[in-house]
């Protein structure tokens, strides 16, 4: 292998995917007071897969960096990153109430990938909350890099190539690319350990730079408006009916109303 | 839902070898009472008390009825009953008791000693169509409900307003909130918010007579008189039939962490408890420990990997060799001082050597996937055929040493083996609350045989009695403790409580053969 691979890994802090999200009461976004929030669970697989590389391919990896867009509070997913064995991290801080689309959100990371010197990016295929599925492809095409999405396997092959596979409908799709490249994971990627405590202490001294989006020299602009959110129509109960005559007649007046 | 208590499906073929035996025979030496036989007349009597779908006498819909969930004890009953007021409970106690017809009343039937299934042919009370929540109130917490709620039906309705129902266990997708005061269940935050003693405000309860006792106010003070409702609490069905519960909530705790520990031996696992309590203080909610055998048994029914294991296998290689584990929860209302509470004190037992290694939760799912190690075992203990449960409350010193004494016991006889197939017994494990002095052995077994129960009794209640302990801490007394009562209470107690049992059912009709 001629060049050492550089990774960088992006990720979000979203309400805990365990949770039930509620809309607010003004139908602007998502009910965000007193609700657990964690690392993205896709980015977690991103920040899992990496270490894995790390391990699997000796002397290979040279630095694996973790970086997030948000307030003070995404630290924590920082941390988390951190503790599965990134070994540095950067937050861009902004406003804790700002949203902030998929584009600026790739601008910025190009910007942080140019910092870095990074070649390798990985990182989860959406966000849970906007399950935008953006990023990553924005990120590559702004970059000009290969990009592999959805991927189920990352097989390090030789000098320099890349092997993704990515499940598809009927069978296994197979790309192959050269450094430097953007890789998006799928849940089959692999499954997140739990992280052992010395692994968390060690994780509090390693480096946690903040920097914002003036810094990099990125203007954040917003194109889409958010007219109102919903929550889908409740289903209606079901009727039980006695026969097939019952049945029928039934179907027929449900055919008519519609 | 991960933590929803499955009854067990999977077949399990000495399971069911073994479960043909009923209660009665078991037992030779219990006879049947003197109670009246059920016949068409009463079952005339029962239809007009309630519609046709509220009463089972098919054999085949009755089997459930008649059984435990863990085989262990199967009665033979013909009539089940399932009245949907507390009206028409009301009315069936007052004929039962004029006929002198014997009645088991039943929840979630998930208990563990016998309690809630008939012995002989005594008609089960199910509560099962009584399970609407009557009111909340959002300002003082106070809930009251139908007996019949199912537990977790109730703590997810009381988690859409901001409350937690004060108790929690393994069953709770099964068990019913009635059952659960009958029983005076501990579960798994006692530790956090205390007994059902203190939590229950007042209940409506059908005396054997068919009188109704409502105290279903929502008085937190109330120093009027004897406070009755504690006499149901724990009482198993012996005295009244629990229709309604009116109970105090506290509010949901907005931030939960869970730490999963490994340590070096049962010493460390109290200092470990003693650290939290100073350290954590009010945000500790529970404080599990288990034994390294019973992870090596829930592995096996789990699937998964570990969580204290790092490589990509899983099952029983999962398992470290640590010798005990401690499942921590932290429950308050703000992260941040939480997190830091809980750093400090991991880095404490870390540095300290009082813990060897850990891990804690970085989601809920990986929170949920942590307590499937704890209340899992339960399943675990009988995925082999069988389980013997002894649910004892001992000073914490001397709490681990009633498994090393059983261990060593179940191998001087010869019963034990986890390879031998033709061992009766395939291991005994210990696990439970620290935090309250609780610990559940269980003696996992490919069958129920004599040999292991003569091997097992009355050593275990020998054991707990010099040890100044309870025969039962949770679990009740049913069926199965009911003669052992002797070594926990003494014979004054005892003689007070069977005048009570005398003066509420003269006739003794109210679950019968058990409790004292």
């Amino acid at each position: 292998m001629s060049s050492k691979i550089k990774i960088l890994v992006p990720v979000k802090r979203v309400i805990d995917a365990a949770l039930k999200p509620r809309i607010n009461k003004t139908k602007t976004g998502i009910e965000s007071q007193g609700v657990k929030f964690s690392i993205n669970p896709f980015d977690d697989i991103a920040v899992e897969e990496a270490c894995k590389i790390r391990k699997n391919n000796k002397g290979l990896v040279e630095s694996i960096h973790a970086v997030t867009i948000g307030s003070t509070k995404a630290k924590e997913v920082l941390r988390t990153a951190l503790a599965r064995g990134a070994d540095t991290s950067t937050l861009i801080e902004i406003n804790e109430d700002k949203q902030i689309e998929p584009l600026a959100v790739s601008k910025i990371l190009k910007k942080i990938v140019e910092k870095e010197g990074s070649n390798f990016v990985i990182l989860g295929k959406q966000a849970i909350d906007d399950d935008s599925n953006q990023v990553g492809q924005m990120l590559a095409g702004l970059l000009g890099w290969s990009q592999a999405t959805n991927a189920a396997k990352i097989i390090i092959e030789n000098d320099n190539l890349i092997k993704v596979e990515r499940e598809i409908d009927g069978g296994v799709e197979v790309i192959e690319a050269p450094l430097p490249i953007v890789i998006t994971t799928d849940l089959r990627l692999n499954e997140p350990k739990f992280i052992k405590l010395p692994m968390m202490m060690k994780a509090k001294k390693k480096p946690l730079g903040v920097l914002k989006p003036e810094d990099l020299n990125v203007e954040i602009n917003d194109r889409l408006e958010t007219i109102s959110l919903d929550v889908p129509p409740t289903r209606k109960a079901g009727v039980m009916v006695k026969n097939v005559d019952e049945l029928i007649s039934k179907l027929k007046e449900l055919e008519k109303q519609a | 839902m991960l933590r929803l208590f499955t009854r067990s499906t999977r077949n399990i073929p000495l399971c069911q070898r073994f479960s043909s035996t009923l209660t009665a025979d078991k037992y030779p030496n219990i006879k049947r009472g003197d109670f009246g036989k059920i016949n068409d007349e009463d079952i005339n009597h029962f239809s007009k008390i309630l519609s046709p779908n509220q009463l089972i006498t098919d054999s085949n819909d009755i089997t459930g009825y008649n059984q435990d969930w863990m085989k262990k004890y199967i009665g033979q009953s013909k009539l089940v009953l399932k009245p949907k007021t507390t009206e028409q409970v009301s009315e069936i106690l007052k004929y039962c008791n004029q006929r002198k017809l014997a009645v088991v009343p039943q929840g979630g039937n998930t208990g563990l000693v016998g309690g809630s299934v008939p012995v002989f042919d005594e008609i089960v009370i199910s509560l099962a169509s009584m399970n609407n929540i009557r009111s909340f109130d959002q300002s003082s917490g106070i809930l009251k409900v139908d007996a019949g709620v199912i537990l977790e039906n109730a703590d997810n309705y009381l988690s859409e307003n901001g409350y937690i129902f004060p108790l929690d266990l393994g069953a709770k997708g099964s068990c019913f909130v009635g059952g659960n005061v009958a029983t005076n269940a501990g579960g798994l935050r006692l530790l956090r918010y205390g007994s059902l003693h203190g939590s229950v405000l007042g209940l409506e309860v059908v005396l054997a007579d068919g009188t109704i006792y409502n105290s279903m106010h929502s008085l937190r003070k109330d120093n009027t008189g004897y406070d009755l409702k504690q006499l149901f609490i724990g009482s198993e069905g012996s005295l009244g039939i629990i229709t309604g519960v009116s109970i105090l909530c506290p509010a949901r705790p907005k931030s939960v962490n869970v730490a999963f520990l490994g340590l070096e031996n049962y010493e460390q696992v109290t200092k470990c408890f003693q650290k939290a309590k100073s350290e954590l203080g009010e945000i500790l909610s529970a404080f599990e420990f288990m034994d390294k055998d019973s992870q090596l048994l829930a592995a096996q029914t789990l699937k998964t990997t570990h969580p204290l294991c790092q490589d990509d296998i899983e099952g029983i290689e999962s398992v470290p060799e640590y010798p005990f584990y401690v499942l921590l929860e932290t429950s308050g209302s703000n992260k941040e001082h939480d997190d830091i509470k809980l750093e400090k004190f991991l880095e404490d037992v870390m540095e300290s050597e009082i813990v060897v290694d850990g891990t804690v939760s970085q989601d809920e799912q990986q929170l949920k996937t942590l307590w499937t190690w704890r209340e899992g075992i339960a399943e675990a203990s009988q995925q082999f055929g069988g389980v013997y449960k002894y649910d004892v409350s001992l000073p914490l010193d001397s709490m681990y040493k009633l498994v090393e004494s059983v261990k060593e016991r179940l191998n001087e006889l010869e019963l034990s083996s986890t390879e031998d197939n033709k061992k009766p017994v395939y291991e005994a494990v210990g696990y439970g609350h620290i935090g309250d002095g609780n610990l559940h052995l269980n003696v996992a077994v490919r069958e129920y045989n004599k040999e292991v129960e003569k091997a097992l009794e009355p050593f275990v209640y020998e054991f707990i009695e010099s040890h100044k302990g309870s025969i039962s801490a949770e679990h009740g007394l049913g069926f199965q403790k009911k003669n052992y009562i002797k070594y926990s209470k003494s014979e004054t107690e005892i003689n007070m409580m069977k005048d009570l049992k005398k003066h509420y059912d003269p006739n003794g009709i109210l679950n019968p053969y058990k409790y004292i």
